[in-house]
């Protein structure tokens, strides 16, 4: 057995939501009631087996779990070097990981008795996701996102309104994810008593990171299991694309004390890391406080939070996970960026070699995955978080070929 | 004694209660704003809150944001903001200024920098809104250094455990957050800020304010008949963003607040 990276094992976070000095609970005063009974909630579904059953019970015959490990062999041919594995997270209900933690936080939701929902969305998935666990859960559901994203992903918009919930465009600031989640954010501290708020990434104050984080890691577990079933060893190579960081968190930790096995996030490049039109926070950004976490932010030296841009809206964002923020620092994971261009190329070579049209922000990762097993041998394993599909982007993908559909 | 204290023990000497209007600084141009604070002051403001723009202010409602909007298109930064508060102590040594704001642009600035320039430029107390009391040590302890009051705010959901906690901790004053929601929200239950007022006086050594959606005489009369200070914020920007002068739209309006209080009476309580 490899020894652990960690002596001891992996520890974070601690009992109040640090991840060493990220993370945490920064926000108004108003928020930290519901906050710590969200906090005793889920403490006590941890320690309840019949709730782990009922999500598990849901993750097969609801979601669809397990999902494929995929060996992508043209893909890996056409590229040269290592295998490339696809986790086809793609594949859930409602098309991609985000649904593994709104089932998840719905049921805390029905547990504390809360009758209506919130969530904040960026590519539209985790909007989705929520309203479709809403529709089934009969909770009232209201969903913020960015009128800019509300642009271009309007099959997202169109879909939560078949399920029901009501789409808030949020025209404030930048008018994307970030936006949406202040938007949502005040929502919460005028409708505490009768409102959850489901955040769909590794993000916001504690317990959410963590909480999130739980529910998603059923993507590494069974990924664990399979590639040791279908390959007969773990794997050497871990990539997932990185916004605020949740399938990435989701598929790295239950690796995190194999030290043998290499974790890569990848972050958007947008136009260019020297652009300075970018979502790489990790890559290019600093520490500070953000959406109740302190975290890896892309601000300007006023402590500002810049505008960011990436050609895929679920990447969008000025922040990451504070448990990414902790990987980077210990050097545990590994950061990489792709660019606009990148993801397309991938999002085509993808497409034509496999036949699998992912979304643009999975695209990233592929891009990633890519590059790292052109230097890596044939007999290497990488596996790639597919944590998407793409037919959500493909009228951005049209329209950026000057085609409409 | 602090100028906040000094000020507060001035008013219960007088048997008044403080009217604290609030203005984000750099709104809407940066040079509008020291002339505005003293404009405040001669209209009878006794304490004066002075926000620092951020681009993500979380806890605000749609005023206060477009407030930052407007100052942030400006490029006002946390040093620029400090500068007027040096301008403003050049000519006004006595009204307390209280700084309100976000983390962010302090742990940017670094917090020794900011606490230690801060208490340079004249400012007595600061409130950052979304930094409870278990977060960030060292920009507790940097303030105290400094010898500026750290104001924290008290909620609608704080448990009575939690306002013991934050009045032991607490300087200069209480902000109780008289509603459910964001600033200039319109909601106020002057029952239920009466009834969470109750129970923090037991705790609370230090005045306790009233903010988030105050508005006009009436609404301000009752908050004083429960509170040793009204703070007002929106409906104060608000006013101010809409008129042609806005030096008299912030004098009618703080002496339109300064009588409803004044008829209310003090409410007393507070040592």
């Amino acid at each position: 057995m490899p020894h652990s990276s960690f002596p001891g094992g992996y520890r974070w976070p601690d009992a109040e939501g640090h991840f060493e000095e990220y993370g945490g609970r920064f926000v108004a005063e108003t928020l930290i009631r519901p906050l710590d009974e969200l906090a005793a909630v889920y403490r006590e579904a941890c320690e309840d087996a019949d709730f782990w059953k009922a999500f598990e019970e849901d993750l097969a015959h609801y979601v669809g779990r397990p999902s494929p490990l995929y060996f992508a062999r043209h893909l890996s041919r056409a590229n040269g070097g290592a295998q490339i594995w696809l986790k086809r997270e793609d594949l859930n209900h409602t098309g991609a990981h985000k649904i593994n933690n709104t089932v998840g936080q719905a049921m805390l939701a029905k547990r504390i008795g809360k009758t209506r929902i919130i969530a904040e969305t960026g590519a539209g998935q985790h909007g989705v996701a929520t309203a479709t666990v809403s529709a089934r859960l009969g909770l009232q559901c209201v969903v913020y996102m960015g009128s800019e994203d509300i642009e271009r992903q309007a099959p997202n918009v169109y879909r939560m309104k078949l399920l029901g919930a009501e789409v808030i465009p949020v025209t404030s600031g930048s008018k994307t994810l970030k936006d949406a989640l202040n938007e949502a954010l005040r929502d919460w501290v005028t409708h505490v008593e009768n409102t959850f708020y489901i955040i769909g990434s590794v993000a916001g104050p504690a317990p959410y990171p963590e909480m999130v984080r739980d529910f998603q890691a059923v993507i590494g577990r069974e990924t664990r299991r399979q590639v040791q079933e279908q390959a007969g060893r773990l794997p050497d190579l871990l990539v997932a694309c990185v916004g605020g960081g949740s399938n990435a968190i989701g598929l790295f930790h239950p690796f995190l004390d194999d030290s043998d096995v290499r974790l890569l996030g990848v972050e958007a490049a947008g136009h260019g890391l020297d652009t300075g039109e970018h979502a790489a926070p990790l890559a290019r950004g600093r520490a500070g406080v953000l959406h109740g976490n302190r975290t890896y932010l892309m601000e300007d030296e006023a402590g500002q939070i810049l505008a960011t841009h990436s050609i895929s809206a679920g990447l969008d964002y000025p922040g990451v996970g504070p448990e990414h923020a902790l990987l980077k620092d210990l050097g545990r994971a590994e950061y990489t960026s792709a660019t606009d261009e990148e993801a397309l190329r991938t999002f085509h070579l993808l497409t034509r070699t496999e036949g699998i049209i992912p979304a643009l922000e999975s695209a990233h990762a592929v891009a990633g995955a890519l590059e790292a097993a052109r230097g890596m041998p044939e007999d290497a394993i990488v596996v790639v978080n597919l944590s998407g599909r793409g037919d959500k982007d493909i009228d951005t993908v049209a329209r950026r070929e000057g085609l409409s559909l | 004694m602090s100028r906040i204290a000094g000020r507060f023990a001035q008013l219960r000497e007088a048997g008044r209660t403080a009217l604290v209007p609030y203005l984000t600084a750099g709104d809407p141009e940066p040079a509008a704003t020291v002339p505005l604070l003293h404009t405040l002051v001669r209209a009878g403001a006794d304490l004066i809150e002075l926000g620092v723009p951020f681009s993500d202010p979380m806890a605000d409602g749609p005023v206060i944001q477009a407030a930052c909007e407007r100052a942030l298109a400006h490029r006002v930064r946390l040093c620029d903001v400090l500068g007027m508060a040096v301008e403003f102590r050049g000519e006004d040594a006595e009204t307390p200024l209280v700084l309100m704001g976000y983390a962010n642009p302090i742990v940017a600035m670094g917090v020794d920098t900011f606490a230690e320039q801060a208490a340079r430029a004249g400012v007595d107390g600061v409130l950052v809104v979304d930094l409870p009391p278990e977060e960030a040590p060292a920009i507790r302890q940097a303030l105290i250094d400094h010898g500026l009051d750290e104001i924290f705010l008290l909620a609608p959901t704080t448990t009575e455990e939690r306002i013991r906690q934050i009045c032991g901790q607490a300087k200069g004053f209480l902000y109780y957050v008289s509603l459910r929601g964001t600033t200039g929200a319109d909601r106020l239950d002057m029952e239920d800020v009466a009834e969470r007022m109750k129970c923090i006086r037991t705790h609370a050594t230090l005045p306790v304010g009233i903010g988030f959606g105050i508005k006009d005489a009436d609404s301000a009369a009752q908050a004083a008949k429960l509170a040793d200070a009204v703070i007002v914020g929106s409906a104060l920007v608000d006013r101010i963003q809409a008129a042609a002068d806005p030096h008299a739209a912030a004098t009618e309006l703080l002496q339109d607040l300064r009588a409803g209080i004044d008829a209310a009476g003090r409410a007393g309580g507070a040592p």
